[in-house]
C-alpha cells in the first residue's frame, strides 16, 4: 500500500483541472443544444397552433417513460461514483451496467417512437410530412433533428460507460482515482439535463 | 502527494441521491399532471419553471456542484449568464423585427 501511494506521488494528476476541462467541454455542448433551443423558440413563436396540432401526434406516455428511464439512469450513475468512492469496486459495476441497460432501454423505446412515425409517412422529406402547413414541418423537423442529435449523445454515452466499466474492472478507476468515472457521470448527467428540457417542449404541448 | 490528486469532494450517501431521484420522479408527474390545465401564457412558462428546478436538482446534487469550490459556482454561473443573455437579446431583438 505504501510503496504503491509513493509510486502515485510522482504522476502529477490534477482533479480540479480535470473536471473544470469537463464542466468546460459540457459548455460547447449546452450551446450546440442551446442554439437549437432558440431555433425551437422562434418558431414556435411564429406557429404555436401548427406546433400544438403537430405535437399530437407524439406518444406522451413513451416520452413519459424515457424521462422515468432516464432519470432513474442518472440516479444509477450518481450512486456507482459512491460506490467507488467507498471502494466497493463490484457494486459500482453493477450500478454502471444498470446505466447501461436504462440507456439502451431508452433507446429501444425511441426506435419505437420513431418506426412508428415512419409507418405514418412521418418523416423528413416525406409526401406526407411535406403535405402539412409550414409550421408543422418545421415541428416535425425539430423534433427529428433535436431527439436524434439527444439519441446520438445516449449512444455515445453507452459506449463512454462500458469504457468505464473496463477500467473499473481492470482497476484504472479506483476509490482515490475516480476522475474518469466522475466526468463520463456529468456528462451522463448533461444529457439528461438536455432531455429534461426536450420532454416538455416536445411531448407536453396541449 | 499532492493536495489536488486527492479529490476535494466528501462522498455522499446513497440516500440523498435516492431522494433527489424520488423528487425528480416526483415534479415529472406534476410536469405531466399540469401540461392538461391550460394557464394560457403561463403554460410554458410552469413547464419551463419545473424542468428549470429538476435542473438545479441535478446540477447541485448528481453533478456534485455543491461540494464544488466557488470557482466552479462562478465558472458555471457565467456560461448560465451567457447563454440565457443569447436568448434574451435574440428573442427582443426578433419580436421588434416582426412587429415593425
Amino acid at each position: 500500500m505504501s510503496s504503491s501511494e509513493h509510486t502515485v506521488s510522482h504522476i502529477h494528476r490534477d482533479d480540479i483541472a480535470s473536471r473544470m476541462g469537463m464542466w468546460l467541454f459540457l459548455f460547447t455542448e449546452l450551446l450546440l443544444f442551446g442554439g437549437m433551443f432558440i431555433l425551437y423558440s422562434v418558431y414556435r413563436y411564429n406557429n404555436p397552433d401548427a406546433f400544438h396540432l403537430a405535437a399530437k401526434e407524439l406518444n406522451t406516455i413513451i416520452g413519459t417513460f424515457n424521462t422515468a428511464i432516464l432519470l432513474t439512469s442518472s440516479l444509477t450513475m450518481a450512486l456507482s461514483i459512491t460506490a467507488i468512492q467507498r471502494n466497493n469496486k463490484s457494486l459500482s459495476i453493477f450500478f454502471q451496467l444498470i446505466t447501461v441497460v436504462l440507456a439502451l432501454a431508452f433507446m429501444v423505446n425511441k426506435y419505437f417512437e420513431w418506426g412508428a412515425k415512419f409507418h405514418h409517412g412521418i418523416y423528413p422529406g416525406s409526401d406526407t410530412l411535406l403535405a402539412k402547413p409550414s409550421g408543422e414541418v418545421l415541428f416535425f423537423g425539430l423534433y427529428y433533428v433535436m431527439t436524434g442529435l439527444h439519441g446520438l449523445h445516449v449512444v455515445i454515452g453507452v459506449g463512454l460507460i462500458l469504457l468505464m466499466t473496463y477500467y473499473t474492472a481492470k482497476d484504472v478507476i479506483t476509490h482515490d482515482n475516480y476522475m474518469k468515472l466522475e466526468s463520463a457521470g456529468l456528462y451522463w448527467h448533461l444529457v439528461d439535463i438536455i432531455w429534461i428540457f426536450l420532454f416538455p417542449l416536445f411531448y407536453l404541448i396541449t | 502527494m499532492s493536495d489536488n490528486s486527492h479529490t476535494s469532494h466528501k462522498a455522499h450517501g446513497y440516500g440523498v441521491y435516492v431522494l433527489i431521484w424520488l423528487s425528480l420522479m416526483a415534479l415529472t408527474g406534476i410536469t405531466v399532471a399540469v401540461a392538461g390545465i391550460n394557464f394560457g401564457g403561463l403554460t410554458v412558462a410552469t413547464a419551463l419553471v419545473i424542468a428549470s428546478i429538476k435542473t438545479y436538482l441535478v446540477l447541485t446534487v448528481f453533478m456534485h456542484l455543491r461540494s464544488e469550490t466557488v470557482v466552479f459556482k462562478v465558472f458555471i454561473a457565467v456560461a448560465m449568464f451567457f447563454l440565457i443573455i443569447s436568448f434574451v437579446l435574440l428573442f427582443t431583438d426578433y419580436s421588434f423585427i416582426v412587429r415593425n
